[in-house]
């Protein structure tokens, strides 16, 4: 047992610690000083402050480089992790600004709060090498963005996509502890290179795999196969995205889902290294990458076709969420050094769009009235920058080049067929389930262009069609917008610092 | 210089939506403009360019990581179908001279698709082509769903999704290339003389070669279409027909063939008579040509006859890719000239000179209008496309489809006599639709007297006469195209074809 180096510790938590500091400033400020002030200035006040927070954060991140490691991995901060945690916080960053202009609660400085613990939640998780830590802080997220799904009392959907949300959430949370337990007892350390020391030890027997190993195999992917919502796990996800209150639904559908597959490639890749078995086709044996190639090949497959007959936009988001889940779990089952830089590269970008298009599906919704298709009916025509925001994000979702998204499928299937060409099959299915795909985004962008706005509204006079958005709002949307054309015409921007960083981290 | 040919459509899309809401005609002249000046520079490359041989324009590191460069480079193939490119451009804007409705949106589009029309010729780097082949897929769709007419929703989403689905055939096969060569380059040259194992290349190349050829209207994979092209506004579907199908033709020549010339050969065994892919596609493409011509000679709307048309002219130039003969070759490369210049006139005809007036495109009811008397433009330009698309000497068509038939007829005799049947009932459903639309027995007094049709604009007769002197040029001298791809297709680049099926 080597002792805690203290100093070390506050170099690898100040991040955190600052985030957490500016989020009660932030919560002070709100509730000390402008509980009496209009709900727009205290949530622009409060996303302000608790923007700055994470600004000052980054801006640690990046001038300080980390190479630290606390206690046998149990922290750790290294460039990967480090990059992770910045993308988080540019996530949060941008979830904050988009909220300011949201009226569905009068606690602002407890949802700034909420936002930001979650965001905390995450840094530590991505940081970390060990089983306890990753699963309190795994907890700590999940709780928040419960509540965070709860938070529109006005709304019943909201509650009861909270509920179902939870129920979920500790069902699946009691597996991934029940698998958790199990690895313990099998290698008596909760440190994940140790526990892979341990699988190795006992495949170099030349035994099979521990069938005590293959459960815990099987609880774990449960376990985070919800945090990712990936089939058969998702049921929560189409409820939560669409009766959360749009920042929330954007939150959890963006960085928490760049934190869950880190830190599941973390924990399949690290920590079962040698329990993978094979996927390849028709040489399919036991271990944890045919069980993930199954739940990905089903995920691709039900969140497409199910998406096509949805109706509500944020519905099809999520099904479409399944359907991406179901392509980044490629990434680790070939989990090699390669994959884990696509598969970054896909998730980050992947939540830039979600969380424009959520930040686009937000102003619509307030304009509009809801968020079924017909709600979207000749946006283009009412308000020209953020359909053409929207045009951006869904194409990327779709995987039209040169957006972000074309580049990360590309580079994804390539680091797929790398580790092998057995995998050939699961590349030729996401390929032709993304052409799928094309068909419903394409539905959502057919309102915006092609239909015309409806009858009352183009009864209306020219004022009051045009739909006025806020700024701040816009600002952020067309920014993400930005950022998903930018990485799909430069990749190399966003990929020269993934690949150094996980050279860095020796991965 | 070439390069620029993609940024200025770009720039020009750019500039047409920042312009102020409701001034169609500015829209329409500065569409024109940037139109224009790329067809210039086409012309001006064209003309300067008399060797053939592959000249790089533009060459930057792109992705470093993974070796892909934004590498632009033009031969004397993506010559040929540039300058048809800036051609069909150009007579298309004067074809929408009439566009009112959202047309800064519509020439934005427009403009769109042929800047990635653009970049899919000039394209060196196999990403970079993909890339810029997926990116016409959108402008298409919205200009169909937007400005068509006939089931037009419909029309676009089926396009859109037979390309789509094409596309990641095309994806499926470049990616799995792109890894078996080391994942060092995706250049033309690189995976072209990479040593795919065979056993490689037989999956990849029927793969990659359909995928494209969906888009080239590949019998039984046509369906999309004609009715895409019936749906489509007139610029669109002169586009569809112009240049967008040839995008797939020259994806199956420039990517398919090139990429995995061993998949052309024969597979060691035979099935129902096949004995290689080689077979399987001519006799598609000899099917297609003899069923678009027949399913053409049935047709109710003018625009179907059309549309049939292009997926039987379209079957020849597939036809004589597989002929691996050089005559063939050549022939299918001045072919994708040929049609594309055609099938613009063609449905410039059909989509603005009549329909656009009459509002009708059913054949039974244009007859009665009197056509050759209201119009006698149109009627005069769809006599001379039609003699141009049977294949009468003197027009394109007739050196196109002479160099194919030699081609096959060295390559498969028995397929010759098929499409033999083809070229007759190509004349018969010309003459036909001609017969019917503009000739057919004018009713008497009885029929209401019909209001006078708006004579033909200066841009219409602009836009065909230049489509048709461009055709009687090829037709009369076919050398100022065959000068340039004959070098070409001796290029190293088609080395393993030439050593693979090529005779």
């Amino acid at each position: 047992m080597s002792t805690v180096n203290y100093a070390q510790l506050w170099q690898l938590a100040l991040p955190q610690v600052i985030v957490v500091v500016a989020t009660l400033i932030a919560l002070a400020v709100d509730l000390l000083l402008l509980r009496a002030r209009p709900i727009h200035t205290r949530f622009t006040v409060a996303a302000i402050l608790g923007s700055l927070g994470c600004v000052v954060a980054i801006a640690r991140l990046v001038h300080v480089p980390a190479q630290v490691n606390v206690l046998d991995g149990t922290l750790l901060a290294n460039p990967l992790t480090q990059l992770v945690q910045i993308a988080l916080l540019v996530l949060a960053i941008a979830t904050l600004l988009m909220a300011t202009n949201s009226r569905f609660t009068e606690h602002v400085g407890e949802f700034v709060l909420l936002i930001l613990v979650a965001t905390v939640g995450m840094m530590f998780l991505v940081s970390s090498q060990d089983l306890l830590v990753i699963f309190i802080s795994l907890e700590l997220l999940s709780l928040s963005l419960y509540i965070l799904t709860a938070f529109d009392k006005h709304r019943p959907h909201s509650s009861e996509a909270a509920l179902k949300y939870f129920l979920f959430g500790g069902m699946s949370a009691a597996f991934l502890l029940f698998g958790f337990s199990l690895l313990y007892g099998l290698s008596n350390s909760t440190s994940l290179p140790r526990i892979a020391a341990a699988i190795h030890a006992s495949a170099a027997t030349g035994s099979p795999l521990n069938p005590l190993l293959l459960i815990a195999i099987v609880t774990t992917v449960i376990g985070f196969g919800f945090k990712v919502a990936a089939f058969p796990f998702h049921f929560w996800a189409p409820d939560v995205y669409q009766g959360a209150p749009a920042p929330s639904a954007a939150f959890i559908a963006s960085s928490s889902k760049v934190a869950s597959f880190f830190i599941f490639f973390q924990v399949m890749a690290v920590g079962f290294a040698g329990a993978e078995g094979s996927a390849a086709w028709m040489h399919f044996t036991t271990g944890w990458v045919p069980v993930l190639a199954v739940v990905a090949a089903l995920s691709m497959v039900l969140g497409n076709l199910v998406a096509i007959v949805q109706r509500s936009v944020r519905r099809l988001l999520a099904y479409s969420a399944i359907a991406h889940a179901g392509y980044m779990l490629l990434a680790i089952v070939s989990h090699t050094q390669q994959s884990l830089g696509a598969l970054l590269y896909y998730v980050v970008t992947y939540a830039l769009a979600t969380l424009g298009a959520f930040g686009v599906v937000a102003i619509v919704e307030q304009r509009t009235g809801g968020d079924r298709l017909e709600h979207f009916d000749g946006l283009s025509r009412r308000a020209p920058v953020l359909s053409a925001c929207m045009f951006v994000f869904l194409l990327s979702l779709a995987g039209i080049p040169p957006l972000a998204g074309f580049f990360g499928k590309f580079y994804l299937f390539v680091s797929v067929l790398h580790s092998g060409p057995g995998l050939l099959w699961l590349v030729v299915l996401a390929i032709a389930m993304s052409a799928v795909s094309l068909y419903y985004y394409l539905q959502v962008l057919k309102r915006i262009y092609v239909a015309n706005p409806s009858d009352e509204v183009a009864n209306a006079s020219a004022d009051a069609t045009t739909i006025r958005t806020p700024i701040l709002s816009q600002a952020v949307v067309v920014l993400l917008a930005a950022g998903v054309v930018l990485f799909g015409c430069a990749p190399h921007l966003l990929l020269h610092w993934m690949d150094a960083a996980i050279r860095a981290a020796g991965f | 210089m070439l390069a620029w040919t993609i940024y200025i459509s770009f720039l020009g899309a750019l500039l047409l939506l920042l312009l102020p809401k409701g001034n169609a005609a500015a829209a329409r002249i500065l569409a024109l403009l940037t139109a224009l000046v790329t067809f210039a520079i086409t012309l001006v490359s064209f003309l300067q360019h008399r060797t053939g041989e592959m000249l790089t324009v533009t060459d930057v590191s792109w992705i470093p990581s993974l070796g892909i460069r934004y590498h632009l480079a033009a031969d004397g193939i993506s010559l040929v179908l540039l300058l048809l490119t800036g051609i069909i451009a150009v007579t298309g804007i004067l074809f929408s001279w009439n566009i009112e409705h959202r047309a800064k949106e519509f020439f934005a589009f427009y403009l769109l698709l042929i800047g990635s029309v653009y970049g899919v010729f000039l394209s060196y780097d196999l990403l970079l082509l993909f890339v810029f082949y997926e990116i016409v897929i959108i402008p298409k769709y919205f200009l169909i769903a937007i400005w068509g007419s006939t089931r037009r929703e419909y029309g676009a989403m089926k396009l859109v999704l037979y390309s789509f689905i094409g596309s990641a055939m095309v994806l499926i096969g470049l990616i799995a290339a792109y890894v078996a060569a080391g994942e060092k380059s995706m250049a033309l040259g690189d995976l072209a003389g990479f040593p795919f194992s065979a056993h490689f290349q037989m999956w990849a190349f029927p793969l990659v070669f359909v995928g494209f050829a969906i888009l080239a209207g590949l019998w039984p994979f046509h369906t999309w279409a004609p009715t895409g092209h019936v749906a489509a506004p007139t610029a669109a579907s002169m586009l569809l027909a112009g240049v967008v199908m040839k995008l797939g033709a020259y994806g199956c020549l420039r990517v398919a063939m090139t990429l995995f010339p061993l998949g052309l050969g024969p597979w060691g065994f035979h099935f129902l008579g096949f004995g290689s892919w080689r077979d399987v596609f001519a006799v598609l493409a000899v099917i297609g040509i003899v069923y678009g011509a027949m399913v053409a000679l049935v047709q109710k709307d003018f625009k179907f006859v059309i549309g049939y048309s292009s997926v039987s002219h379209m079957g020849f130039i597939l036809l004589g890719l597989m002929t691996l003969n050089q005559i063939g070759l050549s022939g299918a490369v001045v072919q994708m000239f040929s049609h594309g210049i055609l099938a613009g006139l063609m449905f410039a005809v059909v989509g603005r000179m009549v329909y656009d007036r009459t509002h009708t495109r059913e054949l039974a009811l244009l007859g009665p209008m009197n056509l050759n008397r209201a119009i006698p433009f149109a009627a005069v330009t769809f006599v001379v496309a039609g003699m141009a698309s049977m294949g009468l000497p003197g027009f394109s068509g007739f050196v196109a489809e002479l160099m194919i038939v030699i081609g096959v007829w060295h390559a498969f005799p028995i397929l010759t006599v098929c499409v033999g049947l083809g070229l007759v009932v190509g004349v018969a459903y010309i003459w036909r639709a001609m017969q019917k639309a503009f000739f057919a027995e004018a009713e008497h007094a009885s029929a209401a007297p019909h209001e006078a049709l708006p004579p033909i604009t200066l841009p219409e007769r602009l836009g065909a006469l230049i489509l048709i002197v461009v055709s009687v040029i090829v037709g009369i001298y076919p050398q100022v195209l065959l000068n340039i791809i004959v070098p070409a297709l001796n290029s190293p680049l088609f080395n393993g074809l030439r050593q693979g099926g090529w005779r």
